[in-house]
């Protein structure tokens, strides 16, 4: 580090981006109205609903599994659906691909706003369309790891060595044939990582859908909340956090043994 | 090992071993699994009418909405959403910093039990469904827009925690060492040696991260948070599609906007 990025050097821009900083702080806090005396008064409220959080229903738990093992099933089939359609559209949208740049920039676009489309507000479109299910959870998830996953893999057939591409196009094949011979067992091992990267926030994202109705943990855990059964919350909390933890270390242990 | 990674990647399919059979039918029958639990048939048969309404209603977007002059039109709630998710950032960044300190393990810093604590802490809180902490924090505050940012800045504690902890162990103890050996205390290493490294790294993961939060903000209205949400539910239960196509297109261009200035103060960052 040169002395000149040193703290006492740019000490004028710093203190200009920290007033900025407070400023936007300021007005936002103004805006939601923070009150942190009634944060203070209500702790006794807090404190009634982790006493009940520590003491979990574990009777509960027969009714919590399934619902659980619903969740998994949307995840992993959102996750396989949404990563499969994300591969064709990944190589429509690069250039050298497609040979189009506007083609593959419209398709970027339109990926960008896929992506934009917060996952609870997806589901809610997808039960007004399909109704309440563990198939609607699933076509939200798929959306969403389409936008996902297709981003990740364009990029990663953006950064990929271009010299098979280059000995393949010298001895006249194809793009199909480039696509297939030089591009995919490139990116291949990052494609799954990128998959299994999707499906562990699918996982986390999933233990929620419930609430707009998609089916699931989520149509378990608003029910308890709406009785303020927090002791079954707990069970459901914790199920879900099993779950979570037991997928993050499948996820890691599948990406040493693949890649 | 090192020689199965120097395999080019044309040569060849890998041999068949008995272990990796066993895997291939594992996973095969687990997706099998889930393929056959997701119940196909319960597709309602109304789903044409009802896309052909939603797309009639994205057609002709509710324009009157963007701003009506009151404070719950869609230009106030989406800024209303943006503070949300800044309060809530700025909450989590304040938490996360100090905390991180104590979750990284630094060669020459022995502590053990306090960074594998601080670590299950980060866990625990980042596996908490964000939606379950607005309800607790709505039961709390009351609804409205505070309780968003609590539950923001609750979780993305957990989040940033963990990344500003490998930050702090990513760092070369070089400039640490020579502090040390010219006598330094421990606040003047904090203060000129690694504070200058981590700060643009950690603004840069904040920003990150606010990106993230705008989008938890605009959908944590759902159980009464505060921000854009809560429109949106009711105009999907009252099935007034022209009133969701407009929100659905704001809150696109706030994201879009958003992660754009954000990249652009990040790459400046680096």
């Amino acid at each position: 580090m040169k002395l000149a990025a040193s703290i006492h050097r740019k000490l004028p821009v710093q203190a200009a981006i920290a007033a900025v900083v407070i400023v936007i702080l300021v007005a936002s806090a103004k805006a939601i109205d923070t009150d942190l005396f009634s944060l203070a008064g209500n702790l006794d409220q807090m404190g009634v609903v982790f006493s009940k959080l520590a003491s979990p229903d574990w009777s509960y738990l027969p009714k919590v599994l399934p619902a659980v093992a619903e969740t998994l099933q949307m995840a992993i089939t959102g996750t396989i659906l949404g990563a499969a359609a994300a591969i064709p559209i990944a190589f429509l949208a690069t250039a050298p691909m497609t040979g189009s740049r506007l083609l593959s920039t419209i398709v970027r676009g339109f990926l960008n706003i896929i992506r934009t489309v917060p996952d609870l507000l997806l589901a809610a479109l997808f039960v007004a369309v399909v109704g309440i299910g563990l198939f609607t959870g699933m076509l939200a998830i798929a959306v969403f790891t389409f936008g996902v996953v297709s981003k990740l893999v364009y990029e990663a057939i953006d950064t990929i060595d271009q010299g098979p591409v280059e000995s393949l196009t010298a001895v006249g094949a194809t793009r199909t044939h480039v696509a297939r011979y030089a591009v995919v067992p490139q990116i291949l091992p990052n494609m799954i990582s990128y998959t299994l990267y999707a499906f562990e926030i699918n996982v986390r994202a999933s233990t929620v859908l419930g609430y707009v109705g998609a089916g699931g943990v989520g149509v378990t855990l608003q029910a308890s909340m709406g009785l303020m059964r927090y002791d079954r919350v707990s069970v459901i909390i914790i199920s879900i956090f099993v779950v979570v933890l037991a997928i993050d270390a499948f996820s890691a242990w599948a990406r040493r043994r693949l890649l | 090992m090192a020689v199965k990674e120097l395999r080019p990647p044309l040569a060849g399919k890998p041999r068949l071993s008995l272990g990796r059979i066993l895997t291939i039918i594992a996973v095969v029958s687990v997706v099998v699994w889930a393929f056959a639990g997701i119940g196909w048939v319960r597709i309602g048969s109304s789903w044409s009418l009802v896309l052909g309404a939603i797309v009639r209603g994205f057609l002709h977007p509710d324009w009157g909405y963007v701003e009506d002059g009151t404070s719950e039109d869609l230009l106030s709630l989406l800024l209303l959403t943006l503070a949300i998710a800044f309060c809530g950032t700025v909450i989590a960044v304040l938490g996360a910093a100090p905390l991180a300190f104590l979750a990284a393990t630094r060669p020459g810093r022995r502590r053990a039990p306090v960074p594998v604590a601080t670590g299950i802490f980060f866990t625990i809180v980042r596996t908490f469904p964000e939606i379950v902490l607005a309800v607790i924090f709505v039961k709390m505050v009351g609804p409205g827009p505070f309780a968003g940012a609590l539950a923001i800045g609750v979780h993305t504690i957990g989040m940033l925690g963990r990344l500003y902890a490998e930050e702090i162990e990513k760092l070369d103890v070089g400039p640490d060492q020579s502090m040390v050996a010219v006598g330094a205390t421990r606040a003047q290493i904090l203060i000129y040696s690694q504070l200058p490294r981590l700060i643009p790294q950690f603004l840069s993961l904040a920003l990150n991260r606010f990106e993230i939060a705008v989008r938890s903000a605009a959908i944590l209205g759902i159980v009464g948070a505060g921000g854009i949400g809560t429109p949106i539910i009711f105009a999907v239960a009252s099935r007034s599609w022209d009133r969701v196509g407009i929100i659905l297109i704001g809150v696109v261009i706030m994201v879009s906007l958003i992660d754009w200035i954000s990249g652009m103060l990040r790459r400046r960052l680096r």
